[in-house]
């Protein structure tokens, strides 16, 4: 890179100093937590499993952002409470399966028909969410669907709070993802892996659609120019209901991945976090980018678990354990400053920024 | 009967009057030129047609029925194709993308097939393209992507909004040969140019814009003598 030290400014300044020091620590970290041999090389194992499967959730809930902000430019923040939406409904299903034994005997019927569910009311709730909050402003400023896009959020929260109370509900336990997978020297929930796969199938899925299928190709279309794709014949809306559907589905599946390996199970606030974080997911990838989506949702859960252990006990830190979301978090905030197009997007032009 | 009709056709852009009373009728089978200087409305003209911008006072009626009440894709259902200004072509889909667009609506496999080899005979670069993301195109070769997605649609009536623009002289001849050789091959021409010798050489017919008005229209050969259109858009003295 090219320094022009005449324009060089103390902003600049700052941020190389920052960027240099940020990086050090890091190492530092790193080199302290792995000379120490406090943990073995299963133990790492372990934890990058467990982020892989944290991962490819932040990656399916990452992929409704980027759809959404591929097409209009805006950030649906109501995302993550959509992805609430279709876990907290499913599991009053698996309750009723649980009880009706019909899960145990059962038991990938019962997962599929969860998965069914929760994707349905996630996908209704998003293509919902489209037509009342986000079409009737779709000449407004930015900022003005930003706002519904918030208000939509806390109107899902508080609906489920009104209507199930603010505890948690917990799903049931099923018996073939109980247990772990012996991967040679370490062992592996049984959980993780089938979330990380069953995930990756979606993934994979949905990649295809984008790609072959015409209402992919129309999707990418409308995408790069809304005008020309009205002169192909495209109606505009029927693509930007079916990118919501799409988005609310994979929302919905993460949901209940998500509810699967999370013990304390599901409540009206549970989409906060995860939802900002495949947000953070999204931008790390290069926000409006799929297969960034994707990476970018395995990079933030490999990071968070490793995280703490790797880097932050090295640094002398206590606790680090819960740091994972300070770790996601910071994450955010240099991808903005440091890379704001992410890994694999482009620079933002003048039209898109 | 004619294929299209434009009665009294009033369009804003905000506050500003772009089109002020435009009536003009294309019939079937012919090349139809409006020419005029920039800013004369004849994008905008090109616009109210395909329902991008939507007339405030005057009708559209294309086969005798008024497309007031249709939206922009839904114009192109009824056989209406448009190669916009500047080309608009989908930068980052591939040629054969591209042409796929194009038979957005289509669902006769056959007939699409033939509609591509008919595009490829026209333009045989891209069909040594198909696989190649259309952003990396030349000039001229993007402009033959978007004819020839054009044409994918099968449309009855080519809006054409100055396919000369950018083009080195020998391509802008090429691209007007086609053109005549589309319309042989029997649809029917709306054309927009600023280019207006070349224009008015392959046009049947021509009318003349001036900020947001028609001044002037006649047949081809006679707008090419007329003494004010030499002056102002032949650029003859």
């Amino acid at each position: 890179m090219k320094i022009n030290l005449e324009r060089l400014s103390w902003v600049d300044v700052f941020l190389w100093v920052f960027r240099v020091v940020a990086i050090a620590l890091i190492i530092i970290g790193i080199v302290n937590t792995l000379s120490s041999g406090k943990y073995t090389s299963e133990q790492w194992g372990t934890l990058i499993f467990a982020g892989l499967a944290q991962g490819s959730i932040y990656a399916l809930i990452a992929l409704g952002y980027t759809l959404v902000y591929g097409i209009l430019l805006m950030i649906n923040f109501a995302h993550g409470d959509i992805y609430m939406a279709g876990a907290f409904t499913a599991v009053f299903l698996a309750d009723k399966l649980a009880t009706t034994g019909f899960l145990a005997v059962h038991p990938w019927l019962s997962l599929l028909l969860l998965m069914l569910l929760a994707s349905t009311i996630s996908m209704l709730l998003a293509v919902l969410v489209e037509r009342i909050a986000y079409r009737p402003l779709r000449g407004a400023p930015r900022l003005v669907p930003l706002i519904t896009a918030i208000g939509a959020s806390f109107a899902i929260e508080y609906t489920f709070r009104g209507l199930y109370g603010p505890g948690f509900h917990s799903y049931p336990d099923v018996p073939p993802l109980m247990g772990d997978v012996n991967m040679g020297t370490f062992a592996v929930p049984r959980v993780q892996l089938v979330v990380f796969f069953a995930a990756l199938v979606l993934m994979v899925a949905l990649y295809y659609f984008v790609e072959r299928t015409k209402m992919g190709k129309a999707m990418r279309a409308v995408a790069e120019d809304k005008e020309v794709a009205m002169l192909m014949g495209i109606d505009i809306d029927s693509v930007i209901v079916i990118t919501f559907a799409l988005g609310g589905a994979l929302a919905g599946a993460a949901g209940i991945f998500n509810g699967l390996f999370r013990p304390q199970g599901v409540y009206f606030f549970m989409g906060f976090v995860p939802g900002i974080k495949a947000f953070t997911a999204a931008v790390l990838g290069g926000i409006g980018n799929i297969p960034g989506a994707m990476f970018g949702g395995l990079l933030l859960g490999i990071i968070e678990a490793l995280g703490p252990n790797l880097f932050l006990e090295g640094l002398g830190i206590p606790a680090a354990n819960q740091l994972k979301d300070a770790i996601a978090f910071t994450v955010l905030v240099l991808i903005l400053i440091f890379r704001p197009q992410g890994i694999f997007g482009e620079r933002l032009s003048e039209k898109k920024a | 009967m004619p294929m299209l009709e434009l009665n009294n056709v009033h369009a804003y852009y905000g506050h500003i009057h772009a089109l002020q009373g435009i009536s003009l009728t294309v019939d079937q089978g012919e090349i139809v030129t409006l020419i005029g200087a920039n800013g004369a409305g004849k994008t905008t003209t090109l616009r109210t047609i395909t329902g991008l911008l939507k007339p405030r006072h005057g009708s559209v009626i294309l086969e005798g029925e008024d497309l007031a009440p249709y939206k922009a894709h839904q114009i192109v259902a009824r056989g209406v194709s448009m190669v916009p200004e500047g080309r608009g072509i989908f930068a980052k889909l591939t040629v054969a993308e591209n042409l796929d667009m194009g038979a957005y609506l289509r669902n006769d496999k056959s007939g699409i097939q033939e509609s591509l080899e008919r595009v490829y005979r026209l333009f045989p670069r891209l069909k040594e393209r198909h696989n190649q993301v259309a952003g990396t195109l030349s000039g001229g070769e993007q402009q033959m992507l978007a004819m020839g997605r054009a044409l994918m649609a099968h449309p009855r009536l080519l809006l054409l909004d100055e396919p000369s623009m950018g083009l080195a002289p020998v391509l802008v001849e090429a691209i007007f040969d086609t053109i005549q050789e589309i319309n042989q091959q029997g649809t029917t021409v709306l054309l927009v140019e600023q280019n207006a010798l070349m224009a008015l050489s392959i046009a049947h017919r021509g009318y003349v814009l001036q900020t947001g008005q028609i001044v002037l229209s006649d047949v081809a050969a006679n707008l090419k003598e007329n003494e004010m259109v030499q002056k102002a858009y032949l650029g003859m003295e």
